[in-house]
């Protein structure tokens, strides 16, 4: 099978700033990472090339640091990395970057041959729209699987897969055909550790890059901020919150402790307490 | 995997390792480096001081690029007991200069962009992969190391252990035994953010100038450690430590209980309020000194930094040495690759030449006795002269209507009284390991 997945380098939430004047998020010195949504894509992509055979390239829009993250995707197991990177880009909303992506896997294409899947992140940890590969299976006439737990199903001579989505209600299960769209959802598997020589690979390996240009891109006004209707109005950082942790010691035993937990749940929630009486026929 | 052989693999990304993969790098040979952190920094704990002279005989233009947070216009140096401190103040603008001789900096961002110029240099970088072993060959010649990662391993004419304090390669591998107690500290540490501003005014300094404090004193409990706080451009790296051994013997409060009294201590309170804390880390520093270095060569191995105890406690330099003994020992390998001869025990022994000749044995070999020294005068020097000495001090400078005789003879008295003849003792005593 040939699989691409989309990824994008993101500060490493857990070690983020915001700035106390600007409220902005402060991304100088913070460690970049991949995120953390677009592994489980790129898993379920190296098991399927484990299962089918062929290839798995990574593929991301960024500046040009953001080849680290493909290094590391090339560390998992990937075989090839593509970074697309302008400085036309920067600024780009959902609708420029979904462009210029579905332009890049386009020019991939014309190179390797079309995927028959692309996997994206459910979203991104810094943007959290969940609009990017949506937008790019729109433009490239993909099937569009979201929110994906598993993969039940597939058949890449025939051209069909079935998948478990996640809804609002229950598990839906949907058979559709390929080259579909997939974004996987959190925890559906877990990225492995790369081998000794997928390592060594990787770090010896050259990121090929692209500009605007060679990936076909002539109108530069659907890139970048030129091309993003999003405007920002207002960053704010939400107020702390006033509450504190509670700390319950588990020190009166196993049943004591889950009594007094039950305690301190209820005297915060009563309207959860009067809920479960009625729903339990009262005590 | 088809069997490269490299030139050389360096086991860790610390200033060692660093230093040894790019001089090897730079000088054209095929090199691996392996480090267990997500990359070179993610877990490399220090104060954090850069002492320039080690890196500019490396990267002589590092000032250029390199992330520095201050350069150290003031040292102070404090003698603590419960209340307040007596101490030595050193400043002076001759430190403004063009090429300062301290800085300090934040090893997270500054390792990174060390490790940066390794690659820039040509060396392969691996990532995220603790090295596990040795491989040998049938005659004990080590000729690669095994990772944690799936694979046969990675071969080299010779491996460069960087791999710190706590090495588990050359212990497991029996090439050194495991740490002592009394040979190593464990400090903590934490970074506090302050406005740039802020910290500027409450250290009078401007710019990119900064301030050192090194403490020590009855902040320790009366245990072997020392204290530090360290001015960054907008944060402030405060921590403590003391020897494992006197941790486990004495310790009534743990590191970072020590550490919350020292931040609370009135002397220091006022620097760090209104500080938000943002990072905390712990340490082990090998500070058993010159007769704590383990064999530094074998057959197809060598030993630098931490891994091999090179640092120097009193005068708290060790990432100098690490850098140095880094570049010594790569140097030393690039002449053997160029005569194409193999790294032995014996052709490695070029390095231990090279230390001995140096600095570095010189002041290893200079302070030999002071660990033993302080193992026997711990709570002397940690807690009762700091306690005289503040004593003393309020006794001079207080006006009280009593004559400056009567003040000397009590400042006398209470010293004799405490230490009597061992005044004495513990002045030759110190002259003795410090000479």
């Amino acid at each position: 099978m040939r699989i691409f997945v989309c990824i994008k380098q993101v500060p490493d939430s857990a070690q983020i700033r915001v700035h106390p004047v600007t409220n902005t998020i402060m991304r100088q010195g913070v460690p970049t990472i991949i995120n953390p949504y677009d592994l489980f894509g790129l898993e379920e992509a190296l098991r399927l090339r484990d299962r089918f055979g062929g290839t798995v390239t990574v593929l991301t829009m960024g500046p040009p640091m953001a080849s680290e993250s493909l290094r590391k995707a090339l560390g998992y197991g990937a075989d090839r990395g593509l970074l697309l990177t302008d400085r036309f880009f920067a600024g780009s909303d959902t609708l420029a970057t979904s462009y210029a992506l579905a332009r890049l896997i386009e020019k991939a294409a014309e190179e390797e041959g079309m995927p028959q899947i692309v996997f994206c992140g459910k979203q991104t940890i810094d943007g959290d729209t969940a609009q990017v590969g949506p937008g790019i299976a729109q433009r490239l006439g993909l099937s569009q699987l979201t929110y994906v737990s598993a993969i039940d199903e597939i058949d890449p001579e025939k051209g069909s897969i079935t998948v478990r989505r996640r809804a609002d209600h229950g598990v839906q299960v949907l058979t559709s055909r390929l080259p579909a769209m997939i974004t996987m959802l959190e925890g559906s598997n877990h990225i492995r550790r790369g081998t000794q020589s997928d390592v060594l690979r990787a770090a010896q390996a050259k990121i090929t890059q692209w500009n605007a240009a060679a990936v076909g891109i002539t109108d530069l006004s659907l890139c970048g901020l030129r091309g993003s209707p999003t405007v920002v109005k207002r960053v704010f950082a939400p107020a702390a919150r006033s509450e504190k942790a509670d700390m319950i010691p588990a020190t009166g035993g196993g049943s004591a402790t889950a009594a007094a937990l039950i305690d301190a749940i209820f005297a915060r929630q009563p309207a959860l307490e009067e809920d479960l009486i009625s729903a339990a026929g009262g005590y | 995997m088809s069997k490269v052989v490299f030139d050389a693999i360096v086991v860790g990304a610390g200033p060692a390792g660093n230093s040894a993969a790019y001089t090897m790098a730079n000088a054209g040979l095929n090199v691996l480096q392996i480090e267990r952190g997500e990359y070179s920094g993610s877990k490399n704990v220090q104060g954090a001081i850069l002492y320039s002279d080690a890196l500019e005989q490396m990267i002589p233009d590092f000032r250029e690029e390199a992330p520095l947070e201050r350069h150290i216009v003031e040292q102070r140096i404090w003698m603590m007991d419960d209340r307040g401190h007596t101490g030595m103040h050193h400043r002076s603008d001759d430190y403004n200069e063009d090429l300062p001789n301290r800085y300090t900096i934040i090893r997270a961002q500054f390792d990174k962009w060390f490790n940066r110029q390794v690659r820039d240099a040509g060396a392969t970088v691996l990532y995220e992969t603790t090295a596990t072993s040795l491989l040998r060959d049938p005659g004990g010649q080590v000729i690669g190391v095994q990772t944690d990662r799936e694979g046969e391993g990675f071969y080299a004419n010779v491996v460069v252990l960087a791999e710190g304090v706590n090495g588990l390669v050359g212990q497991r591998s029996g090439l050194r035994s495991e740490l002592r107690p009394e040979d190593v500290a464990l400090a903590v540490k934490e970074m506090h953010f302050l406005p740039q501003e802020t910290i500027e005014s409450r250290f009078n300094i401007t710019g990119d100038e900064g301030v050192v404090i090194e403490a020590m004193g009855t902040i320790t409990d009366g245990m072997i450690g020392t204290a530090f706080l360290y001015t960054n451009r907008e944060s402030i790296s405060i921590g403590i430590g003391c020897l494992v051994s006197e941790l486990s013997r004495i310790g009534k409060d743990s590191p970072y209980q020590l550490l919350d009294r020292f931040k609370a201590h009135p002397s220091i309170r006022g620097l760090l309020e209104g500080s938000e804390m943002k990072e905390y880390a712990a340490h082990l520093i090998p500070e058993g000194g010159y007769r704590a270095i383990p064999d530094l060569v074998g057959d197809g191995w060598i030993c630098v930094g931490d891994a091999g105890h090179f640092v120097n406690a009193v005068h708290r330099e060790g990432s100098n040495l690490a850098m140095t003994t880094g570049r010594f020992a790569a140097e030393t390998i690039i002449m053997l690759n160029k005569r194409g001869q193999a790294c032995t025990k014996k052709a490695l022994g070029a390095y231990r030449q090279r230390l001995d000749d140096s600095f570095v044995m010189k002041d290893m070999k200079k302070y030999k006795d002071v660990p033993r020294m302080l193992e026997k005068q711990g709570s002397t020097i940690m807690d009762t002269y700091p306690r005289l000495m503040n004593g003393a001090a309020q006794t001079w400078f207080r006006v009280d209507g009593r004559d400056k005789k009567t003040k000397e003879n009590e400042i006398v008295k209470s010293a004799w009284r405490v230490r009597g003849l061992g005044l004495l003792g513990d002045a030759v005593k110190l002259a003795r390991a410090w000479r």
